[in-house]
């Protein structure tokens, strides 16, 4: 999220940088989306803030798997 | 307006005069003849359009490579170009993939009423500056105009006359299993300046169209010795279109490395959000070039030498079947099939 | 990019494909719901990095797939008819309706305009007040909302010559109907990410409990998937049957409260009849009592109902699970995307479309590939 404006909470915008594009999306459905956020947007719409803490939780839970693996392979 | 200040000296007309083209400029009388004398013929200062003459007189010997093509962009100007650079690069580029020298070119503009004269001004003046870089002459031309709403502002064509320069013939045919492909650079950038620069589709962007002269990195692999079996310029439909038709006329198969084909950070993001496949994607400045196995190395280092060449890379190799198969191999190794597009490529919903 | 090329690492790939493997002790069949990730399985080629004794079989995850053919040439009267100008999302385009499609429709005249958001089309509306402005509004719960936000600002704003042709459906219904019928072999699903964003997931732990299926909702990046698949398979060697959420980076259990509350305020849930499926109870969205006036159907006259399709197109069983686009005989021989027979070939959602532009037209059964 690049910036915002507006006040009225249903035409409420961003411009949101999609690795190089920017483009405005409503955030009508994003209320506690702030600069800096990241968000999951859908025919023009942020749908969700990403939550980072989750996101990482894939990444753990891969470290975990490979851990297991190693067990596995262990003679 | 920097465009007409670059030719202010033979051109006396001032600019921002509010003109249009009108249905006379067409006629074929005197306002014809003025439009022509006052706009055109000073932009491209030829000896050859002086004499004033139906056809320039050309002294030409050996091989010749000819080609045409027609242009109807729209937007008529687009970040790093217009319909002019784009009709002059494209049939030096056309004659560059026969592996020839271009020479010279012939211009016809079909204007629309209405069309405002500065807009001519500085599309004719594009057409001035590429043809300057890229080493061409323009020696004969025509213009028309036609009603308001039968152009869309203008469309342009160009001929192009060039010297073969390969002792080879330069065409699909040529390919043979064993061949390595070569791509001159990253892709996508042309499409995506245009789209983002039409309305409708609402995205801001740096991108700016890749529309290139390539003669000089195609002459200068000539010049090295190195012989390519094939050359084909990207446009529409992107690198998967050209590879189909070369696979499918010389009737081989060709394997592409996804890891090594280049897309910029922001062509790979508006794809994304527009549903497209870069390998789909328009580009005017592009091109893949089948060489023989011994002649990969050197000639992606020969590219790299030029600017508009300078990101070449070793992009596949062609393989004796299935025939008439393009497949691209992922970042997991599954290799996918690739074809052309059918129609237009349509922006995706979930 | 953030968030997105980390989900496509081949080495987080490869690692939760030989976790999957090493769990996996019997066969096992899954269906994943959402065309996006159908795409990603084929673009990517998962389904080759699995086990073979996991089949992953591609269910009614594409809205497209599913808006039933009367809907598509109820859109295409309406285009055809005088000064309307028909907005759409690019990839109804080239669905096929009884005779022709929207595209054709273009070509015969009728002013088609592409859209990315619905909000472009409500502002095409405002931009030509003394034209009527339709716009076809397709999808599943994910773009809901927006279609919602479409008609709330209309009629809030009085865009009085705007109105949407409303074929929306639900996931979780057809997923029920899936599960009851009477030769289901599916054993396991992968919820649609972008669906349960908006929707959450509280709606899918009822099915699971009753039907004693793994329900796991998973994004559509290629790490994603094979989390879900790895989170589901795991489940059932293990006897779960529970819901698990394995995008959680975006969803969270509850949803996104605006967007349901809007979907509430404009929708009404009402009977659905999908193409290929049949009609399913409460499976679908139309606009409520108080939008009556922004519903195409009340303009334009109401959808009627189409006979049956007959021919070759198997979508319906592609769409079901119960075939894959390369069993069948037409597939890159007499349907293509530039001759379709059905929608799974059309829309790029569409399961038979994803293998023909990945695997290519000679990998079907009846290319004699």
């Amino acid at each position: 999220m690049l910036s915002l404006s507006g006040e009225d909470p249903l035409t409420r915008v961003g411009r949101v940088d999609f690795g190089g594009i920017v483009k405005e999306v409503n955030l009508a459905f994003a209320p506690e989306a702030a600069v800096g956020a990241w968000v999951l947007v859908h025919v023009g719409f942020a749908i969700a803030v990403i939550d980072e803490a989750e996101a990482v939780r894939v990444f753990v839970h891969l470290r975990e798997i490979g851990d297991l693996a190693e067990e596995a392979a262990a003679p | 307006m920097t465009d007409s200040d670059a030719f202010a000296l033979s051109c006396p007309v001032p600019a921002g005069d509010g003109e249009i083209v009108q249905l006379a400029h067409g006629g074929g009388g005197r306002a014809m003849a003025r439009l022509i004398d006052r706009i055109i013929r000073p932009a491209f200062a030829d000896r050859e359009l002086e004499r004033r003459h139906d056809g320039a007189a050309l002294d030409i010997a050996g091989p010749v490579a000819f080609t045409t093509d027609s242009y109807v962009v729209q937007p008529l100007i687009f970040p790093g170009g217009d319909i002019g650079s784009l009709a002059v690069n494209g049939t030096v580029n056309d004659l560059a993939m026969c592996g020839a020298r271009p020479l010279y070119l012939s211009v016809g503009f079909i204007l629309e009423e209405g069309l405002p004269i500065d807009l001519l001004r500085r599309v004719v003046g594009s057409m001035r500056a590429a043809a300057t870089v890229a080493g061409v002459r323009l020696v004969t031309g025509d213009t028309k105009v036609v009603d308001r709403g039968k152009a869309d502002g203008m469309f342009v064509s160009t001929a192009g006359i060039g010297r073969i320069v390969t002792a080879t013939p330069v065409e699909p045919a040529s390919v043979v299993p064993g061949d390595v492909v070569i791509l001159s650079g990253d892709i996508g950038r042309h499409g995506i300046a245009v789209m983002a620069a039409r309305e409708g589709f609402g995205f801001e962007t740096s991108i700016e169209s890749d529309c290139a002269p390539l003669a000089d990195s195609v002459l200068a692999l000539i010049e090295a010795g190195i012989m390519p079996h094939c050359l084909r310029d990207l446009t529409r439909g992107g690198l998967a279109s050209a590879a189909v038709e070369i696979a499918e006329t010389a009737g081989c198969a060709i394997a592409l490395d996804e890891a090594s084909i280049l897309v910029c950070e922001e062509v790979t993001a508006a794809c994304e959000l527009l549903g497209l496949d870069p390998l789909h994607v328009a580009n005017e400045g592009r091109f893949v070039a089948f060489v023989a196995p011994e002649d990969a190395e050197p000639a992606v280092a020969i590219l790299r030498r030029h600017p508009v060449t300078a990101a070449a890379a070793i992009v596949g190799e062609v393989r004796s079947g299935p025939q008439g198969q393009v497949s691209c191999r992922g970042p997991f190794g599954v290799a996918r099939a690739i074809d052309m597009l059918s129609g237009e490529q349509l922006p995706r919903i979930c | 990019m953030k968030y997105r090329d980390e989900y496509r690492d081949p080495e987080a790939a490869r690692r939760l494909a030989d976790a999957i493997a090493r769990t996996v002790t019997r066969p096992w069949t899954l269906m994943e719901v959402c065309g996006g990730q159908t795409h990603a399985i084929v673009r990517f080629g998962l389904d080759e990095l699995l086990p073979k004794t996991v089949s992953l079989v591609h269910g009614p995850g594409c809205p497209v797939c599913v808006t039933p053919i009367e809907y598509v040439d109820k859109a295409i009267e309406i285009a055809l008819s005088p000064g309307v100008i028909f907005c759409s999302f690019g990839d109804m385009l080239r669905v096929p309706g009884t005779s022709g499609d929207l595209l054709s429709a273009k070509s015969r005249g009728a002013d088609i305009r592409i859209v990315y958001s619905p909000l472009d089309a409500l502002a095409v509306g405002r931009a030509e007040p003394l034209r009527e402005v339709v716009f076809f509004a397709v999808g599943f719960e994910t773009t809901a909302p927006a279609n919602a936000m479409a008609a709330y600002r209309a009629k809030r704003d009085g865009v009085g010559n705007f109105s949407m042709l409303v074929s929306h459906v639900l996931v979780p219904p057809a997923m029920r109907s899936i599960l009851e019928a009477p030769d289901n072999r599916i054993q396991g699903f992968l919820a649609a990410g972008h669906v349960c964003t908006v929707m959450g997931y509280q709606e899918y732990e009822p099915i699971a409990r009753k039907h004693r299926v793994p329900i796991v909702v998973t994004g559509f990046e290629p790490v994603d998937i094979l989390e879900g698949v790895y989170l589901c398979v795991r489940q059932l060697e293990t006897g779960g049957a529970e819901v698990e959420n394995q995008y959680s980076r975006s969803v969270r259990r509850d949803g996104n409260r605006p967007a349901q509350q809007l979907m509430r305020e404009v929708f009404r849930v009402i009977p659905r009849r999908w193409r290929g499926i049949g009609d399913i109870a409460e499976s679908g969205l139309g606009l409520g009592e108080a939008y009556r006036e922004f519903d195409a159907e009340s303009r334009f006259g109401p959808v009627r109902a189409g006979s049956a399709e007959a021919g070759e197109c198997i979508s319906g069983l592609v769409l079901r699970g119960e075939r894959k686009p390369l069993e069948c005989p037409a597939f890159g021989v007499r349907c293509t995307p530039e001759h379709p027979l059905g929608v799974t070939m059309v829309s790029s959602e569409g399961a038979c479309a994803a293998y023909y532009r990945y695997r290519g037209a000679g990998a079907g059964a009846g290319a004699g590939g």
